[in-house]
């Protein structure tokens, strides 16, 4: 790998009581990445993305981002130092707009947040962001329909728009167009794919369609634990990884 | 990237970002109408000033509840910090009632920030218990305390001095009104900018889904501490003001019964835009009074009915037809729409 | 101290099998319940009044008021708690303070405000001294001590052995799965919230001799079963037991060590415990909901 490393998880482990979720993955994200975790379900990808963004803390490991080890950082610290995630459930905010909600995420990504005596949306900067990732994310006709009144396709637009609103260095993009409806699902796959090249993307995901448009490296985990990886030729043809899906009955565009 | 200083949209975004934020024709109209109260209803210049007192107080809960989402049982500790340390201090250190504001508030502020750390982890019912547990505390303390506070029979004989050293505090109570009234407007001001503002836009974020503010940066721990302890401080200010203007300190202050009334006052006039505590206590007390006078034993039951239907039918439902348009955010503090 | 140690147990016995349902109810519907003593008050009149105006034994009471409190729960629970599941945390709050309200007012109208005298028969009156007097046993709380434990056995057993315990169970750890698996949540939810306000009353009927019983019963102990509740967990009947055991012992000692501060040490025992672990001393789960 001639890129360097962006984040690198470093033996992580996680126990739950008797349960090994997470089980000495070590893994690296590269600068520029489009990186693609895949597994079967229950493999523990959902669980090592809450390790790496500190919403669980592993029972042991390391977690280096840019070169400085973050394991002791709680989540909202991680995010200032650019690591940034989407949620598979969409995690939004039921009584904000569209257009409230990225204006405030901006402006807490641009250090407004404590700003008390200011009215949210004065600062022309944040208007500016807001109105580019409106359109970027197609949200513009809906800018100011109160988020639980929204469709889902757009929701999920919304969920991924929040995070790219606080320009993420490392962005983790946990199933991004699960339950997409079909017609919705072409807007969201063209934004996932014109993301930033200097952003490093790691993807889970179960559309293998999507994995192998999208990915130019491939970690499978499964049962919690690095069953391999490699470049997604090299993953489609691996015997293990077709023993893993094909065990499960899935039907998978290898 | 294209930068654009101007896009078409923009004076639209701004128009609908700050529409929240801009004073509706009424508002400064009613405003001028409280602040005539005093004089309108002279004889009842002593109910305004409760009113008006209890407002400040239910506006202090509005932040933390409304706006954060933080569910206080015992708001209360710091209406009766802030009114026994202004009692005690104008008693026997000095009977300036401005100076025995700023104690007052001074006191439930320092509290609150203590307090703090206790509402930042648990469930509801952690923070419920913790919240109730240290008002609890108060009680007790002021109870057993008795050679300080006067113990059950409270803080008598709290005498002011003049406001501004010029207004003495009259029988009827109009000083009173006024100073409770002119408090109340300056903590509204100010409150009315903190929760239009990206501070307030990102206490509502911790509200509406914790775990996504988290994600995009807002330090929760931090935001919960602050504005517990704002919320702290003015209700300290409430309580300064009560004992100030009623001339004494009760326990009772520092009851369940108190929250719980505050609580339901705030829901009365709805959670989460401001003018709820405003409107929440002139409803609660012009009905205490009415009721009081024809069943005084039971008006518990009433209010408790009246919680019950309430709920029931749902918060939201009740009577505020002004906030159907041009209101930005939901008022009924209800979770976000998907959480897991 | 033995006979602090002694009454500490009794009133954590009592404390446990007033605030058993409540924890369970809060555990298994979430659902937070602050009327839960006037269930337990409501047992405590019932007991009087049968005693008092009809003249029926105290023993017989017993069960009785178990079974009238449990029914009144039933009834309350299908019709005005189970639209109240969904609900937001505050709109619980607000809904069962309200039910408190009206109970504390409706028992002051009917029944004044008093405190209603319990006459114990007299073989449960009177008292054993053991060790030179170190130890005294007032029979009454003996008798509460048995009672409390063969329920708390009882629980144990309805829990892990019946049928209806492991889908109780099962209802608590997840019961949108538990529903996918056929089991009646529904029915589960009535029949806990029913027992676990029979307990109430029950305990009612026993406290009213120990705690005394008037109409400000429910808010006046109210923060004693939450104590049990946030303190023991939600996710098990030992966890409040022991919780109840431990709020009992302190309170027994504290009142009689450190008058002065008395109740003041149980609540700041309880903020520390809470903050020290805010999901209870002994709940297995993490967090909070």
């Amino acid at each position: 790998m001639s890129a360097p490393t962006v984040l690198r998880a470093e033996n992580l482990v996680k126990r739950f009581g008797g349960i090994t979720a997470t089980d000495n993955v070590t893994l690296d994200v590269v600068k520029g990445a489009r990186h693609a975790l895949i597994g079967p379900n229950g493999a523990g990808k959902t669980t090592l993305i809450n390790l790496l963004t500190g919403v669980l803390p592993p029972t042991s490991g390391r977690i280096i981002l840019d070169g400085a080890d973050i394991t002791q950082l709680a989540p909202h610290q991680r995010v200032r130092r650019g690591m940034v995630r989407t949620f598979q459930i969409n995690q939004l905010f039921g009584s904000f707009t569209p257009l409230e909600t990225l204006a405030m995420t901006v402006s807490q990504h641009m250090g407004l947040g404590r700003r008390w005596w200011q009215p949210l949306g004065a600062e022309a900067e944040v208007r500016r962001r807001c109105e580019d990732l409106l359109g970027q994310f197609h949200l513009g006709d809906v800018r100011n329909v109160k988020t639980e009144h929204l469709a889902y396709g757009k929701r999920r637009l919304l969920e991924i728009a929040i995070a790219l609103a606080c320009e993420p260095r490392v962005l983790l993009l946990d199933e991004p167009v699960a339950g997409v409806p079909p017609g919705e699902r072409e807007e969201l796959l063209r934004t996932v794919a014109a993301l930033p090249a200097d952003v490093s993307v790691l993807l889970i995901e179960h559309d293998m369609d999507l994995v192998f448009e999208f990915a130019r490296f491939i970690t499978v985990l499964v049962n919690g634990a690095l069953l391999t990886e490699g470049e997604p030729d090299a993953i489609a043809n691996d015997p293990q990884v077709k023993a893993v899906y094909l065990g499960h009955g899935e039907a998978v565009g290898l | 990237m294209k930068r654009q200083m101007n896009h078409p949209a923009d004076a639209q975004n701004t128009g609908a970002l700050l529409r929240a934020s801009r004073w509706r024709l009424w508002e400064p109209l009613l405003w001028l109408a409280v602040m005539f109260a005093p004089l309108v209803f002279k004889s009842h210049a002593l109910l305004v000033n409760e009113i008006a007192i209890v407002a400040m107080f239910a506006l202090s809960l509005d932040l933390i509840l409304g706006y954060t989402g933080i569910v206080s049982l015992g708001h209360a500790a710091f209406l009766g910090f802030g009114a026994y340390s202004a009692a005690l201090f104008a008693k026997h250190l000095n009977p300036d009632p401005l100076l025995g504001l700023a104690v007052g508030t001074a006191a439930a502020t320092v509290l609150g920030a203590l307090c703090s750390f206790t509402i930042q982890r648990g469930s509801d019912l952690t923070r419920l218990m913790v919240t109730l547990g240290v008002s609890l505390i108060l009680y007790e303390l002021a109870n057993k305390l008795d050679w300080l506070t006067g113990g059950a029979d409270g803080l008598q004989g709290v005498t002011m001095g003049p406001l501004l050293g010029r207004f003495e505090f009259d029988l009827y109570g109009q000083t009173a009104a006024w100073y409770s009234l002119t408090v109340l407007l300056l903590i509204f001001l100010l409150s009315r900018r903190l929760v239009h503002s990206p501070f307030g836009a990102t206490l509502e974020a911790v509200r509406d889904n914790r775990l996504r503010a988290m994600a995009i940066g807002i330090p929760v721990g931090a935001r919960l501490s602050v504005v517990y302890t704002v919320a702290a401080g003015i209700a300290g200010a409430a309580g300064a003001l009560l004992a100030q203007t009623t001339g004494f300190a009760a326990l009772d202050i520092f009851s369940f019964e108190r929250s719980a009334d505050l609580m339901l006052i705030l829901v009365i006039g709805g959670i989460g835009w401001l003018y709820g505590g405003l409107a929440g206590a002139l409803v609660f007390i012009l009905m205490r009074e009415g009721i009081a006078s024809i069943t005084p034993q039971y008006w518990t039951f009433w209010i408790g009915l009246f919680l019950v239907v309430l709920v029931l039918v749902g918060r939201d439902r009740l009577l505020r037809p002004w906030t159907w348009f041009g209101k930005a955010r939901n008022q009924s503090g209800k979770p976000a729409g998907e959480r897991q | 101290m033995l006979t602090i140690l002694f009454d500490g147990i009794a009133y954590g016995m009592l404390l446990f099998i007033l605030a058993v349902g409540l924890s369970v109810t809060m555990g298994l519907m979430n659902f937070i319940n602050l009327a839960h003593g006037a269930f337990a008050m409501l047992g405590g009149y019932l007991t009087v009044v049968l005693m008092q105006r009809f003249g029926w034994p105290f023993l017989l009471c017993l069960p009785v008021s178990f079974v009238g409190t449990a029914l009144v729960g039933a009834l309350l629970e299908r019709t005005l708690y189970r639209p109240m599941y969904g609900k937001p945390h505050l709109d619980q709050v607000l809904f069962s303070i309200g039910l408190a309200f009206m109970a504390v007012a409706a028992t002051d109208y009917f029944m004044g405000s008093q405190q209603q005298i319990m006459q114990l028969p007299d073989w449960l009156r009177g008292r054993t001294e053991l060790f030179g007097g170190a130890l005294g046993m007032g029979h009454y709380r003996l008798f509460i001590i048995a009672v409390c434990a063969a329920l708390t056995v009882g629980l144990q057993l309805v829990l892990s052995r019946t049928r209806f315990g492991s889908q109780l169970r099962a209802s608590v750890d997840d019961a949108v799965v538990a529903r996918g698996m056929g089991i009646n949540v529904n029915l589960v939810f009535a029949a806990t919230f029913a027992v676990g306000s029979g307990l109430a009353g029950l305990g009612g009927a026993l406290s009213a001799e120990v705690l005394g019983l008037d109409p400000t019963f429910p808010l006046k102990f109210m923060i004693y079963f939450l104590i049990v509740v946030a303190v023991g967990g939600t996710s098990s009947i030992t966890g409040p037991l022991l919780a109840a055991l431990l709020l009992g012992i302190a309170d027994v000692a504290g009142k009689y060590y450190i008058p002065k501060l008395g109740a003041f040490i149980v609540y700041s025992f309880m903020i520390v415990i809470l903050l020290w672990r805010p999901q209870g001393l002994f709940s297995r789960l993490g967090g909070g909901k």
